[in-house]
């Protein structure tokens, strides 16, 4: 099905396509109350609640009154939906207030101001610099002479650098007044979400040239959500709008996430639902036996002979009901109620703030806190998430002098700025080729000022460099490139390009110097790349001396190197090129090896060295991650030497001998295959060993090995704790995600841009960095955080206090309700199986509501160790990772704490209460009183931290289970009037309340101390040695000294190269010897300055 | 949502000036609550710590225990069991016929009194298997109607025994259906002892749950009768027994107040009763027995509790001691950091 759009046409196409509206709404005012509700009721546990509401409306077997559900089942959907209605209404604000964006377009061959919403397929669409793009335009004009475009992709793709796009070759040299006019048609394919792809073609009709189909390819568009730069403006016909645009079509609706502590306590209430039909049908079974062998006896009962035809099922029926408190319907309110406020606890974290900017970290999801403590994968993205996207040139060699030391960078040596003044060839030569060799635009502003848009931070850092060292890249106009040098003009002829590839590793430029008529080659890159081409005689071991020297700093290390062609030799060569680069076979191996002709017998000039910065911290959050237990893969859209380079100064993979780099490359099927197969096989073998294995693959390399050795891939993702994706597209992202879900991972994605928007949706959970790159991310994830390095305390500590807390929550609110619910069955034992309840309807409501619901919210203060201990213990993390906090054996626990509490309370009671005294409420309060003072100390015994708060919540509601009953009592209309007055004026109520709690707690205070003291976790551990005030905290100094002298070893042998092992990737621009760049405390900075002067 | 919204294009646009004042007021407030930092006070559970409170149950319970007991067992009781007894013996293996039957149901029981009793002198009487607590019957009563006048014809929840010939039953349901009729008189050496059956049943009950202008209407007109009848000129909330009765117990074995005896009884006195047998509780074997017992500030007669917090205050004890021991022979340090896993493998080994 293609898609015809007929441009600039008024009529046709208007109701074909949809318009540009944008809409990521869930409802519609009209249908928010009928879709809501079904999706409220795709939840097991809503159904549930549902079905027991609607027995109890029975009155025949209700044991209650039917309020006591209805009311609290209807506040939990009132709450759900009104939160739900609230998030759809900002989507929708959101959506508007793009949709009503103001957009010159076309009509009627009218220039006019409309709203993006009311764009249709086909306008022509006029944009100026700086404008977003409101939908997918094919172009069809631009301001710039050559038909050029520059815009600025990186909310589609996260690539900063600017991005050149042409238009259609059919259109060139239309005048601008006649594209208004301009009448045509384009067959393009249906809409998809492929970013680099769209294969169409344009028919213009008469009067315009209508010779030829004019083919159109992604260099013809300009999609969604981009912006045009360095453009004055451009004019296109949109093609898809609204939510089909490319941006529209990969947006996709994010699923609800679930964490999987959500999925444990779902899975748990199911088992609790199996039990409490196993025990329905036994009790119905039960008491439809005593009916028939011992009921029909008891006169005073009046059975019936004949029942009605439903008689058999209403004592099952009735015991359905009486159990259906077994699963608690206030877990889901707490659990919300608590969930928010562990959120509210990231957003008010002082610690999470980023203080430059101002930032606060922010938890756009409340549900899935939980889930931070179990992480057990986190995929990254690289820069500027790991690195602060600022590269910044730091210090060079210029035959054989190196400039810059450790007190200063070089743009403020003496010597270099001497040497610049002083006129010194080498170095006019070296800031020549730093200044021009390059793809970089130079872009003045109306006031004067010098910019550069670069298609790579490096080239632009150097640019920058070589303009503050008087060198400055003026202009680039055509083919003339302006540099202004101490005020005086020089001009070159931009000849050629022989451009950057990853396999050739160096860029060249070709010019003509004005002046001179001379023709020069100038050439960058990396050291393996350059040196080689070296011309003979040359000595380069200071260069290699340097790039070693620079790249143990982590600095990324460039060559820069020229040679003068005679005129003759370049004539020649220049036809070999124009003919490479017209191939159509094989056209990039061609022009490779032809560039390579030229680029010989090169004088190195110097050697360069910039710094990407990493972002603070970022090795140590890194390696506290990793002795968290917490796998690290790295996906990126950079090239591959950049990403393993900043892998290793971030603690990402461990230097050579204790780590090792798998090399996952080929361009065919069959390469990616046995590459696959032997990185496997290395994987497998050095799985055993306590050794850090990192594969890396490129996003083509990954791509065969996802749709043809899917099963050998994700074997590979099992095994590998580090992986490095180079080269990756948004959607990779996204599907790397989706491999290790697959496998049952808890993932978290972390990135800045635009490109990273998918894998965060995907992943677990997804944490944006509100960074350079824009909100984008941060918009798009579920927690948004100002710098890399809050994501230590995200998860260690909010992830790990949430988990914790939550697990406590949800396993004792299954305690209490279980407790009542076996007394309720112990009672149905001397009650001739018959299914009444021990308890007023008044009673077990607030039971759940009230008196068992309060005290243990403020377990959401409750913090087993502190954050430090946690900080300098990650390996705690364990046992939220692994789930040990909540699990079927520790709930089997806390069953079996209802049962035994359940036991001790009903014994105690009817022994107590027994012969006079037993009369129904009397008892019935005996027994829940009995309940309440139980949990209260279930919860004072498992809350590890007291505050105030958890005082007053505890005893507090103690007191108030007793006032409450008071008022009830005092109120002569209810069935309780007086009992609570009575029993609190008879000793042996407070005498059974005391045998109570001793029984209930005693064994469990024996049992918690014995495995506290004997068989203690970890945790408790580090409880003890925190609380006594233990050898803890000399203890991770220790640690962190070792760790030094660890890495003093493993520089010391990583500074050999003959070291690497044959799979080892040989880095490129940077050096693998490259040390990470130290932020952090003295003593690295101070080994890395000995090793310096050893050099 | 909404203001992340804003904050990008603000961003975007790169005004830095205008975002300022905006971050500034989203900077989180600080406070030790919102931080997680209030003053928290973190037990552990220490071996002194577990064995002092071990301890201290033990030596709060064994007292308690003991006054318990002692209390228990200072109150008198007198039980005597009398269904099968007041059966004549030919009507033995037939007995719900003999209940059902017209004959007179007068029964004579001596009592011998063991030990002085004091008065008041509480008189009950008890039923076993007999379920006040089954769902049909608890359920079974119409609290409105026995309250006040104007309700008397809310007898929905009263089936089966709720109407009669469409006529509400007042009091209706089972359990007043059901009411306990057996009657006892006591004298000593031919002297007649009084039972006094006034304030037997709870005051609240008699004032606020049973009107004072409610009568009986058309009770036990059925021709199968359950228990008593109840006099239709006295207001239900002067008859106690059925206030007494109404108060359904919550176990099958269950006594009520039948009334007080306020004269001393000596030792070795012998007590006449006599009964009308005249409750079923023939067809389901329910046992009856009439009690005599004096009241101490536990209650009745009881056993249990005394016997519990000594069971219990012993076994805390045990606890103690065995806490004690096992800390002596098998120490352990709190907190030693080398338990820790992690410290012990060989690259975090140099540090010991």
């Amino acid at each position: 099905m293609k898609r015809f759009v007929y441009i600039n046409d008024d009529d046709q196409s208007h109701d074909l396509y949809c318009d540009n509206r944008i809409s990521n709404r869930k409802y519609t005012v009209l249908n928010f109350l009928p879709k809501n509700l079904w999706e409220q009721f795709s939840r097991f546990m809503n159904q549930y609640f549902l079905l027991i509401a609607c027995l109890q409306l029975w009155p025949l077997i209700t044991p209650v009154n039917p309020a006591s559900t209805w009311g609290p089942l209807l506040f939990i959907f009132a709450v759900s939906a009104t939160k739900e209605a609230w998030d759809d209404y900002n989507r929708y604000v959101s959506d508007k207030k793009a949709n009503e964006k103001q957009v010159w377009v076309v009509k009627k061959g009218v220039k006019k101001h409309i709203r993006a919403q009311d764009i249709h397929v086909g306008n022509l669409v006029w944009l100026r610099e700086n404008d977003e793009v409101p939908c997918d335009l094919v172009l069809i004009g631009t301001s710039e002479p050559q038909g050029l475009c520059h815009i600025e992709t990186s909310a589609l793709d996260g690539e900063t650098d600017l991005k050149t796009r042409v238009i259609a070759s059919a259109c060139a040299g239309i005048e601008l007044e006649l594209l208004h006019k301009i009448k045509g048609v384009i067959e393009c394919p249906p809409p998809d979400k492929d970013i680099r792809r769209f294969d169409a073609n344009m028919r213009l009709f008469p009067p315009f040239l209508d010779n030829d189909v004019c083919p159109l390819t992604i260099k013809n568009t300009i999609l969604q959500s981009c912006y045009l730069r360095n453009t004055e403006w451009v004019c296109g016909v949109a093609i898809y709008a609204g939510n089909e645009t490319k941006l529209g079509m990969s947006r996709g609706v994010p699923e609800p996430k679930l964490t999987a502590m959500d999925a444990m306590i779902d899975k748990l209430t199911g088992a609790i639902f199996v039990f409490q039909v196993v025990v329905v049908i036994v009790l119905g079974v039960a008491g439809n036996v005593w009916k028939d062998m011992e009921a029909r006896k008891q006169w005073y009962v009046q059975y019936p002979n004949e029942g009605p035809w439903y008689e058999l099922l209403v004592i099952p029926l009735r015991f359905e009901l009486l159990c259906s408190i077994m699963i608690p319907i206030s877990i889901k309110v707490s659990l919300d109620l608590v969930k928010s406020l562990y959120a509210k606890f990231i957003d008010w974290d002082q610690e999470m703030m980023d203080t430059k900017t101002g930032t606060p970290s922010h938890a756009a999801n409340t549900a899935i806190s939980e889930d931070l403590g179990q992480v057990e994968y986190i995929l990254t993205d690289k820069t500027g998430t790991l690195t602060e996207n600022k590269m910044i040139f730091k210090r060079c060699c210029i035959s054989g002098t190196f400039y810059g030391n450790e007190t200063g960078d070089a743009l403020k040596d003496v010597k270099l700025l001497n040497a610049v003044s002083g006129g010194s060839s080498d170095v006019i030569r070296f800031l020549t080729v730093m200044s021009i060799c390059n793809t970089v635009i130079p872009v003045q502003s109306k006031n004067g000022v010098l910019s550069y848009k670069a298609q790579s931070q490096d080239e632009e850092a150097l640019v920058r460099a070589a303009s503050q060292l008087h060198m400055v890249f003026v202009k680039k106009n055509a083919s003339i490139l302006e540099i202004n040098f101490n005020a005086s003009l020089l001009q070159y002829e931009l000849l050629d390009t022989l451009e950057f590839t990853s396999d050739r590793k160096k860029m060249s430029i070709v010019v003509r110097d004005c002046q001179s008529g001379k023709i020069f080659l100038l050439s960058k890159g990396a050291d393996e790349a350059i040196l080689p081409c070296a011309c003979t005689g040359q000595q380069i071991r200071t260069f290699t001396e340097a790039v070693e020297q620079y790249a143990q700093m982590g600095l990324r290390t460039l060559c820069v190197a020229w040679r003068e062609l005679p005129e003759d030799e370049y004539r020649e060569w220049s036809l070999t090129f124009k003919e490479a680069n017209s191939t159509l076979v094989d056209r990039e191996w061609r022009v490779s090896e032809v560039c390579q002709r030229l680029e010989v017998g090169l004088e190195i000039l110097g050697v360069a060295a910039i710094e990407d910065r990493l972002q603070d911290g970022v090795p140590e959050t890194i390696e506290t991650l990793r002795k968290a237990g917490i796998n690290f893969w790295m996906l990126t859209g950079d090239k591959q030497n950049t990403a393993i380079q900043i892998a290793l100064s971030c603690n990402f993979v461990s230097p050579e001998p204790k780590g090792q780099l798998l090399l996952i490359n080929g361009k065919t099927e069959d390469e990616v295959c046995r590459s696959l197969e032997r990185v496997l096989l290395t994987m497998r073998i050095t799985n055993s060993e306590p050794k850090d294995v990192a594969f890396v693959i490129d996003g083509w390399a990954l791509e065969i090995a996802l749709k043809h050795h899917r099963k050998a891939f994700t074997e590979l993702s099992i095994l590998s704790r580090t992986a490095i994706c180079c080269r990756v597209t948004p959607s990779q992202k996204a599907q790397l995600v989706g491999i290790l879900k697959s496998c049952d991972y808890r993932t978290l994605a972390i990135g800045d841009g635009g490109n990273d928007v998918r894998m965060i949706q995907q992943a677990d959970i997804g944490v944006g960095i509100s960074g350079r790159e824009g909100l984008q991310a941060a918009r798009a994830a579920d927690y948004s955080i100002g710098k890399f390095r809050f994501l230590k305390r995200l998860i260690l500590v909010h992830g790990r206090y949430s988990y914790n807390r939550t697990a406590f929550l949800s396993q004792y609110s299954f305690y209490k309700s279980l407790l009542i619910c076996f007394i309720q069955i112990f009672f149905s034992f001397v009650s001739g199986v018959s299914g009444s309840s021990l308890f007023n309807s008044v009673s077990l409501m607030a039971y759940n509501v009230f008196y068992t619901s309060i005290p243990v919210l403020v377990s959401v203060l409750d913090k087993d160790l502190s954050e430090r201990t946690v900080m300098q213990h990650p390996q705690i993390l364990f046992y939220c990772q692994a789930g040990r906090l909540l699990n079927p054996s520790t709930f089997a626990g806390w069953f079996g704490r209802a049962l035994f509490h359940a036991i001790v309370v009903f014994l105690i009671t009817i022994h107590a209460y027994a012969n006079e005294k037993s009369e129904i409420e009397e008892v019935s309060m005996v027994a829940l009183s009995g309940c309440i003072w139980l949990q209260a100390f279930v919860v004072a015994i498992e809350t590890n931290s007291f505050t105030i708060l958890q005082h007053l919540a505890i005893w507090g509601n103690l007191l108030g289970f007793y006032v409450i009953n008071w008022i009830i009592s005092s109120v002569p209309a209810a069935g309780m009037y007086t009992i609570m007055f009575r029993l609190c004026g008879q000793p042996s109520y407070w005498i059974t309340m005391f045998l109570i709690v001793v029984c209930g707690m005693g064994p469990v205070i024996a049992l918690k101390y014995f495995r506290y003291t004997y068989r203690s976790s970890k945790i408790n551990i580090l409880q003890q040695a925190e609380r006594l005030g233990g050898p803890i905290l000399s203890l991770g100094s220790i640690e962190t000294q070792q760790r030094s002298l660890e890495r003093e070893l493993s520089a010391l042998s990583i500074s050999q190269p003959k070291s690497r092992s044959p799979v080892y990737e040989p880095l490129l621009l940077d050096s693998p010897s490259a040390l990470r760049r130290s932020f952090g405390p003295g003593p690295h900075t101070d080994f890395r300055t000995r090793n310096y002067k050893d050099n | 949502m909404n203001s992340d919204g804003t904050s990008s294009t603000s961003g975007a646009t790169g005004s830095g000036d205008s975002a300022t004042p905006r971050r500034n007021s989203k900077r989180p407030k600080y406070s030790k609550f919102t931080q997680q930092e209030l003053p928290a006070c973190k037990p552990i559970l220490t071996p002194g710590w577990v064995i002092s409170s071990f301890l201290l149950v033990c030596i709060v319970f064994i007292p308690i225990g003991l006054a318990s007991l002692f209390a228990s067992r200072s109150v008198v009781e007198i039980v005597d069991r009398y269904e099968t007894a007041c059966i004549p013996g030919g009507f033995r293996k037939d007995k719900v016929k003999y209940i059902q039957s017209d004959s007179n149901k007068t029964c004579r029981r001596n009592l011998t009194v063991n030990k002085d009793m004091k008065p008041p002198i509480y008189v009950y009487y008890q039923l076993d298997n007999f379920y006040q607590n089954h769902r049909r019957y608890v359920k079974s009563r119409s609290d409105p109607q026995l309250k006040s006048k104007s309700k008397e014809n809310e007898t929905n929840d009263c089936k089966p025994e709720a109407t009669i010939n469409g006529k509400a039953i007042l009091p209706c349901g089972l359990i007043a259906w059901s009411l306990f009729n057996d009657t006892y008189s006591f004298s000593r050496s031919s002297q007649k002892l009084q039972v006094n059956k006034k304030d037997i049943s709870w005051k609240s009950d008699r004032e606020h749950k049973f009107g004072k202008d409610v009568f009986p209407k058309n009770f036990q007109n059925r021709t199968v009768k359950g228990g008593a009848t109840l006099n239709a000129s006295i207001p239900l909330s002067q008859q106690e027994d059925l206030i007494v009765w109404m108060r359904t117990a919550a176990l099958p074995t269950f006594r009520k107040l039948y009334g007080k005896i306020e004269v001393e009884l000596k030792k070795g006195d012998v007590i006449q009763v006599t009964l009308e047998n005249n409750y079923n509780t023939y067809s389901f074997n329910g046992k009856k027995k009439l009690v005599l017992s004096t009241t101490k500030w536990i209650g009745g007669k009881n056993d249990f509790i005394g016997i519990a917090y000594l069971t219990v205050g012993g076994l805390c004890f045990l606890l103690a001691m065995s806490f004690t021991i096992i800390y002596y022979v098998k120490p352990r340090r709190l907190g030693d950091p080398t338990y820790l896993s992690w410290n012990r493998n060989p690259g975090g080994g140099a540090n010991n």
